[in-house]
């Protein structure tokens, strides 16, 4: 007996940047539920193609959870109906025979659409320009214990920097608010004495880009945390407050 | 600290700093009003009253707190008007999901203006006649402070006269819930802007400022319709 998925997909189509536009909806049958997401659109692009209609734009690219890159709003939920997993990682077992899906960009002031499903999240890029790096000259490759840092601290940093950019923490935010991101981006280097040393200036440039760009003022929903792919905790967002707040009363 | 109120965590250091400063005020509040409860000759709460009313340190806090609600007000409205544009004007068709979200934590500002709403009403009823217009129930009334016969205002009179009427307490019961929603989201959110949580202190917070909310909101009804039910003469 097959267990293959025949689909309706309700999807956002949209020329450009400039132009208005539209859901469209395709059907899909025999859809193994032991294929990724990413891998049915690709089904479905092929079908575009034999047809010679336009495929679908979408990002992506390592297509194993690491690099941030693929981004889709599935019925409700940024990277879709599963926990902790991005949408290259989401698996088409989460959904049912006969079921409709609705596949939509992210959506926020901040990420404006390019074309189809894809975002430009430049935004990102240029807070982490503003001073998510450390300048600080390390020489060559110390010993891994020449520095010692606690292993909570450790543990800490490494969760945050876990972040892969990929935007669903402002996708899933009532106020459009990158705080998620940025806090994690400020926080895994702010717990290490590396980066210590630049911590007051990176809060300050990394928050001020951030509001420059027009992402919302945080108000500690947490709906990011919740859709975050790779649990990012909002725990973050009250160190960020606490090295903001701090590196301004020094002004 | 140049720009530091003109950036998205000066702003909402603001929102904390006003917010826990109301909430010390309705602590303060709900205090006083509490000894409606207990005395249905209105002596205490007269005394109390009347104690509010002349005590210098409150006199000075008076406009303090109206700048408190001033600032959170303005700053709430602004930053509610900022995050909806940010937001963007294309909607989620397929809606929003996301579980285990706070409802109160999505709309703070529509609690703000039940909140703001009663208020309104509220000063008039009070804040207005015993201070500006008077009313003729304040007449004086004599009480005994610390063994010593005072003349004070009978503001038990027009609490009592007030809350004989139920659209009163209607209205005070909703403006209580409004009040109790806000806190059990608010609370927590003030020490979290302050940047003092973390993943064990949030847990704490957010315990402590559901029953803290529940406490203040229920302890304003139970008062409202106590006065309805048992102190009418
Ligand atoms: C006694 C009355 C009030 C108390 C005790 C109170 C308390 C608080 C507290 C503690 C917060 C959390 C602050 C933070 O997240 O850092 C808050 C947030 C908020 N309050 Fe109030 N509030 C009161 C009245 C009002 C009123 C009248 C409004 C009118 C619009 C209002 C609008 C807001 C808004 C919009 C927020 C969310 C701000 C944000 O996170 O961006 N509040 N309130
Ligand atoms: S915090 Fe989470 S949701 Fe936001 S960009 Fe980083 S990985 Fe994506
Ligand atoms: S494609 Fe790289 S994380 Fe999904």
């Amino acid at each position: 007996m097959d267990n293959n998925l025949s689909l309706t997909l309700k999807i956002w189509r949209q020329n450009d940047a400039k132009a208005k536009g539209r859901f469209e909806t395709y059907s899909l049958d025999k859809v193994s539920p032991d294929s990724s997401f990413l891998e049915m659109m690709d089904i479905l692009n092929e079908q575009l193609v034999n047809e010679d209609k336009e495929p679908l734009a979408f990002d992506h690219d390592c297509r194993e959870g690491i690099c941030g890159m693929c981004s889709l709003y599935i019925n409700g939920r940024p990277h879709g109906p599963d926990d902790d997993i991005t949408t290259c990682q989401l698996h088409m077992r989460r959904f049912k025979d006969g079921e409709t899906i609705t596949i939509e960009p992210w959506r926020s002031a901040g990420f404006p659409v390019i074309k189809d499903l894809i975002v430009n999240r430049s935004g990102f890029d240029q807070i982490i320009a503003a001073g998510g790096y450390t300048s600080v000259s390390t020489g060559g490759v110390p010993d891994a214990n020449a520095i010692p840092i606690p292993k909570p601290d450790a543990d800490e940093a490494m969760d945050a920097a876990s972040c892969i950019g990929c935007g669903a923490c402002v996708a899933a935010c009532k106020n459009g608010s990158a705080m998620l991101f940025v806090s994690a981006k400020v926080s895994h280097l702010a717990l290490l004495p590396q980066g210590k040393v630049e911590a007051v200036r990176r809060a300050k440039s990394m928050v001020s880009k951030m509001d420059e760009l027009g992402f919302g003022n945080c108000t500690n929903t947490g709906a990011c945390e919740v859709e975050c792919p790779k649990g990012i905790s909002i725990a973050n967002i009250a160190r960020l407050n606490r090295e903001y707040l701090c590196a301004k009363i020094q002004d | 600290m140049s720009n530091l109120f003109c950036s998205s965590i000066g702003k909402k250091l603001l929102m904390s700093l006003s917010g826990l400063f109301l909430i010390t005020f309705l602590v303060i509040h709900l205090t006083v009003n509490s000894l409606l409860l207990f005395d249905g000759s209105g002596d205490l709460f007269n005394a109390a009253a009347h104690f509010m009313g002349t005590n210098p340190l409150i006199r000075i806090m008076e406009p303090l707190l109206g700048l408190g609600f001033f600032v959170h007000i303005l700053y709430g409205s602004l930053l509610t008007a900022q995050n909806n544009k940010a937001r963007g004007n294309d909607k989620y068709s397929s809606g929003n999901k996301t579980t285990e979200v706070m409802w109160a934590s999505k709309n703070m500002w529509v609690l703000g203006l039940t909140i703001l709403a009663f208020l309104v009403v509220h000063i008039w009823q009070f804040y207005v006649k015993m201070k500006i217009t008077g009313d003729p129930l304040l007449a004086h009334t004599v009480i005994d402070v610390a063994g010593v016969e005072t003349q004070v205002e009978n503001a038990y009179a027009l609490v009592n006269a007030t809350f004989s009427q139920l659209w009163v307490v209607i209205l005070y019961v909703l403006g209580s819930l409004g009040l109790a929603l806000h806190l059990t989201h608010g609370f927590w959110s003030a020490f979290q802007s302050l940047g003092a949580s973390n993943d064990i202190w949030r847990k704490r917070l957010t315990v402590v400022g559901v029953v803290f909310a529940w406490v203040i909101g229920i302890g304003f009804s139970i008062i409202a319709i106590a006065q309805f039910l048992f102190f009418q003469s």
